[in-house]
């Protein structure tokens, strides 16, 4: 906590001027966080709106009658496309999508940075620079042959595919975040470790794997809303029947037949943020940490 | 045997890796660097015919208005996303009681999907239903609101929507900057009698530099990299109004079946994002050495 204040305390002729700042700044503040909030609010009052409501009444008013309808049309009925059973069946891809890819990409990037940080041969930091700069790379520069290999390895539109794209172009991050971790563990730990015949498996199995909990919080919750979130690589690598909820999503609120229904939109758009906000909300606190690692450390 | 296994055993955990990255990293960007010099057009060609579709590209308008339209949208949205930032983490640095429950309201927006983003804007930005009907419901009525469907104003739509969600994350690098500043030095000054605000403007915001390059450093990497947020807002629209490189490149990939293009532009794309992060990278890696 810095001790400069905008309003330092001074003598008391100058209380006035003092609550009035203090009063200034906490409007300030309420004005932004409302800005913040504001599409959120819509969001969920839209949702709730019917859409003879939606039409007559204003954007930022409260629903006059509360329904549901738009969420289960949004969950089960809508059409992405041709196919119209909701956002269900999208859902449950990008489940079954990003578990096994965080699992596994978490999993290299702990073994990796264990590597790198612990074990450093000659060359490791050079591979640790090559493997930091994949993390920067614009993804469309490699869409193309992916697309192709993919094809190659069977594996074209295919859920097996997203989750192998996921755990490759997550390698990077996962291993920048363990290897920053584990630098900071004093490699005396190793050494006496070995001394008492410990292994390289031993060592991490029962020295650093119990010290990780912290990172592999961050390394996961990352993960998740990486790939939770992603669109490009869903976009591109996957075919009717196996896209992630964010092109679903996308299809639902863009599909051009029929009347559009804006609070199914807004019910479908919450539906998919949910995972992502709720896992914010539990643990924010390392939401942040991720945030801030991949970009101050990096 | 197991001596020799024992040596080598941390190389061969991380070979798997290291081989996955340079295939699916060095080896595609060889690969599309290759495919942007042939004639590629459906199907990729392997022989090289030179700087050909380079030429096509900075030929093509929407290529044209793809570019001026990154530079717009990523001038506006790095500094308004920048000065908005570090105002919000001054304005919670006055020792808030209420600071950890208004740090989680800006911050959220960062934990959402650019197409829910988009989404939620493009509903709020309607122009028949949204803010526009809103304020015209309130007795202005000509109050025009359009942006999302005006080709001249579609991607400052764009620039609000992606402040709205950046904002919040360049105020907790600041905040965590501001937390950082020697307390000392702010005490002296603060004995010294020097206004507050000379003591953010000479002493605390210079000492934020590396901060400040941070920053810049993640919102052009966010705005070089940004699709999803233009697909979900305008579809690139009206027309190609708000296209992006990176919606152009999808395009030429995936719609338009123009590889040569496609290959062409991502390595455009990339040469824009290596300017910006080669030389930061350069300097934090040698830093450390030092």
């Amino acid at each position: 906590m810095t001790d400069a204040t905008l309003v330092p305390a001074r003598a008391p002729a100058q209380n006035w001027s003092r609550i009035a700042l203090r009063w200034l700044l906490f409007t300030l503040l309420g004005l932004f966080a409302l800005f913040y909030l504001m599409p959120l609010f819509v969001m969920i009052t839209t949702s709730l709106k019917s859409l003879e409501e939606i039409r007559t009444g204003s954007l930022i008013a409260f629903p006059r009658e509360v329904t549901f309808d738009a969420w289960r049309t949004a969950w089960s009925e809508a059409c992405t496309g041709i196919q119209c059973e909701g956002l269900r069946p999208f859902f449950w891809n990008s489940v079954v999508i990003a578990v096994p890819a965080v699992a596994i990409s978490t999993m290299l990037g702990a073994a990796n940075g264990y590597v790198i940080a612990q074990w450093r041969f000659k060359g490791a930091n050079l591979i640790f620079s090559l493997m930091l700069f994949g993390c920067f790379i614009p993804f469309q520069v490699v869409l193309l042959p992916m697309a192709r290999m993919l094809g190659l390895m069977g594996l074209a539109g295919s859920i097996p595919g997203l989750i192998f794209v996921h755990v490759i172009y997550g390698i990077g991050f996962t291993t920048l975040f363990f290897r920053n971790f584990y630098v900071t563990i004093p490699q005396d730990l190793v050494k006496a470790a070995k001394v008492d015949g410990a292994g390289f498996f031993r060592i991490f199995w029962s020295i650093f794997l119990p010290l990780s909990l912290p990172i592999i919080v961050v390394t996961v919750i990352w993960q998740f809303t990486q790939i939770w979130n992603d669109f490009l690589f869903g976009v591109s690598f996957s075919q009717a029947g196996t896209q992630p909820v964010t092109v679903a999503l996308n299809n639902i609120v863009n599909s051009t037949t029929g009347v559009k229904e804006y609070n199914v939109d807004m019910a479908a758009a919450i539906i998919a943020a949910l995972p992502t906000l709720l896992v914010y909300a539990v643990a924010g606190k390392y939401f942040i940490r991720g945030l801030t690692a991949g970009s101050v450390k990096g | 045997m197991s001596q020799w296994l024992e040596r080598h055993i941390p190389k061969m955990v991380l070979a798997p890796s290291f081989a996955a990255v340079l295939v699916f990293v060095y080896g595609f960007i060889i690969w599309t660097a290759w495919v942007s010099l042939t004639r590629s057009r459906l199907l990729p060609k392997y022989e090289i015919e030179g700087l050909i579709q380079y030429e096509r590209l900075f030929n093509a308008p929407r290529w044209d208005t793809a570019m001026s339209n990154l530079f717009v949208f990523g001038t506006l949205f790095i500094l308004i996303s920048m000065v908005l930032g570090l105002m919000l983490a001054i304005l919670l640095d006055q020792k808030i009681r209420t600071e950890g429950v208004l740090r989680t309201i800006y911050l959220y927006p960062m934990a959402l999907s650019l197409i829910v983003t988009g989404t939620a804007w493009k509903w709020i930005m309607n122009p028949g239903l949204g803010i526009e009907a809103m304020v015209r419901g309130w007795g202005f009525e000509s109050f025009t609101f359009d942006w999302v469907i005006n080709p001249d104003k579609a991607i400052y739509a764009v620039v609000i929507a992606g402040v709205w969600q950046a904002s919040g994350f360049v105020m907790a690098l600041f905040l965590a900057g501001l937390r950082g500043v020697d307390g000392e030095i702010i005490k002296a000054a603060q004995v010294d009698g020097i206004p507050a605000w000379r003591i953010y403007t000479a002493i605390i915001i210079p000492s934020m530099a590396p901060i400040f390059l941070s920053a810049f450093i993640v919102l052009a990497h966010l705005a070089i990299k940004s699709f999803d947020l233009v697909i979900a807002l305008t579809g690139g629209g009206p027309g190609y109004a708000t296209d992006l490189p990176a919606t152009y490149m999808y395009t030429m990939a995936f719609s338009r079946g123009d590889i040569g293009q496609a290959a062409s532009s991502a390595m455009v794309m990339m040469a824009v994002v290596f300017a910006i992060i080669v030389p930061y990278l350069y300097s934090e890696l040698r830093a450390k050495h030092d």
